[in-house]
């Protein structure tokens, strides 16, 4: 039971989120311009990034949920989510992808971990000064977003098929527009 | 040496927010309504929280930034400031603060920590529900700036001055306007008109 009254129905995030939409409205912006902004990591890369943090942080509806989008990105490849979740650096991504993940580890223990010779390599790799801001950020920013989740108690559906469609919309149209949506069909 | 290049002259988060000014809207946004939008917790009270997380993540700019918007807030009260951050059990505050600074440290170190024993004991308190999403929020959204901070090694002044005279600003004025303050000191730092 979550910690507080949330509105029924809502899982996740979406409860909080309908609670207190005056907070929810700079998280969703927030998310769609570092998750589906104009950039150079793919959304399916940021997406991985946002999972593989939520994943550290052992908040399963963010790593469910994000970890479907993912997949959505990637034509489908749910494997290649968990190959990512398991062990960044045998999965099937590029080398850039791993230095970040490298990155995006390091933020969610502290901020302080995040040494000068990770920046070098994920540079080598081919990262740009903003690719390595926008990590740093999808890193810290999900350490906040599992954080509330998890720290209300929130409930979470367990049906995979539930996450999958969940994540086709967000995928498709973005977190506040979804957000939106759901909070005016309940 | 930051991580990344920043505008010379903006310390902490400042640098960040003028090297991206899509991400500053929002997240100056979100400290807007979190820190200083009316509502029963006082400004003081949610600025206590926020230093304290920050101090728990050993973010020096973040605490000492919202450790003097804390202050300012309180009269002036640094030393407050300082005893929440030793020990808020024995400070001079609220019954009702310990029990969400506790929930707020809890937060800190992961939000699975928080047990329904913990928010009972805010509740008996007198604590709202609204007071405590807030409070779970704050805690949760510090651990985001201060990893944003520290995690690309960005500068902190070491004078308290400095941290002072900006806290009277942001009370007074809040945080929507500071990615466009950012944006025309990093315009002046590159010596443009």
């Amino acid at each position: 039971m979550p910690h507080i009254q949330l509105p029924e129905g809502l899982p996740g995030i979406l409860g909080p989120m309908a609670f207190g939409p005056e907070t929810a409205k700079p998280l969703n912006e927030l998310a769609d311009v570092l998750l589906r902004g104009p950039g150079t990591l793919s959304p399916g890369e940021r997406e991985l990034i946002a999972t593989f943090v939520s994943s550290r942080n052992d908040c399963f509806f963010c790593q469910t949920i994000h970890g479907a989008v993912a997949a959505y990105h990637l034509d489908g490849n749910e494997q290649l989510v968990l190959d990512v979740k398991q062990d960044t650096e045998s999965a099937g991504i590029s080398d850039k992808l791993k230095a970040l993940l490298a990155i995006a580890g390091k933020v969610q223990r502290g901020g302080k971990n995040v040494l000068a010779e990770d920046i070098e390599r994920a540079r080598q790799q081919g990262a740009t000064d903003l690719e390595i801001h926008d990590t740093v950020l999808i890193a810290a920013a999900f350490c906040m977003y599992n954080r509330y989740v998890d720290g209300l108690a929130t409930w979470a559906p367990q049906d995979a098929e539930r996450y999958r469609q969940q994540g086709a919309r967000l995928a498709q149209q973005g977190y506040a527009e979804s957000t939106a949506g759901l909070a005016a069909a309940r | 040496m930051a991580h990344i290049p920043l505008a010379e002259g903006l310390p902490g988060i400042r640098g960040l927010f003028a090297f991206r000014p899509e991400t500053a809207n929002p997240l100056c946004a979100l400290a807007e309504v979190l820190l200083h939008t009316p509502g029963t917790l006082s400004m003081a009270d949610r600025e206590l929280i926020a230093t304290y997380v920050s101090s728990r993540n050993d973010c020096y700019y973040c605490q000492n930034s919202h450790g003097a918007l804390a202050a300012y807030h309180l009269g002036g009260n640094e030393n407050l400031v300082l005893d929440v951050k030793r020990n808020f059990e024995s400070a001079d505050i609220s019954e009702k603060l310990k029990a969400l600074l506790a929930i707020a440290g809890k937060v800190q170190q992961s939000g699975k920590d928080v047990r329904a024993a913990d928010v009972e004991h805010a509740r008996g308190l007198g604590a709202t529900d609204q007071e405590i999403h807030d409070t779970v929020l704050i805690a949760a959204a510090f651990c985001m700036y201060n990893r944003y901070v520290d995690g690309l090694a960005t500068w902190a002044p070491s004078d308290p001055a400095a941290y002072r005279q900006r806290a009277a600003h942001v009370a007074e004025n809040g945080y929507r306007g500071i990615p466009s303050d950012v944006a025309a000191q990093a315009g002046r730092g590159r010596g443009a008109p």
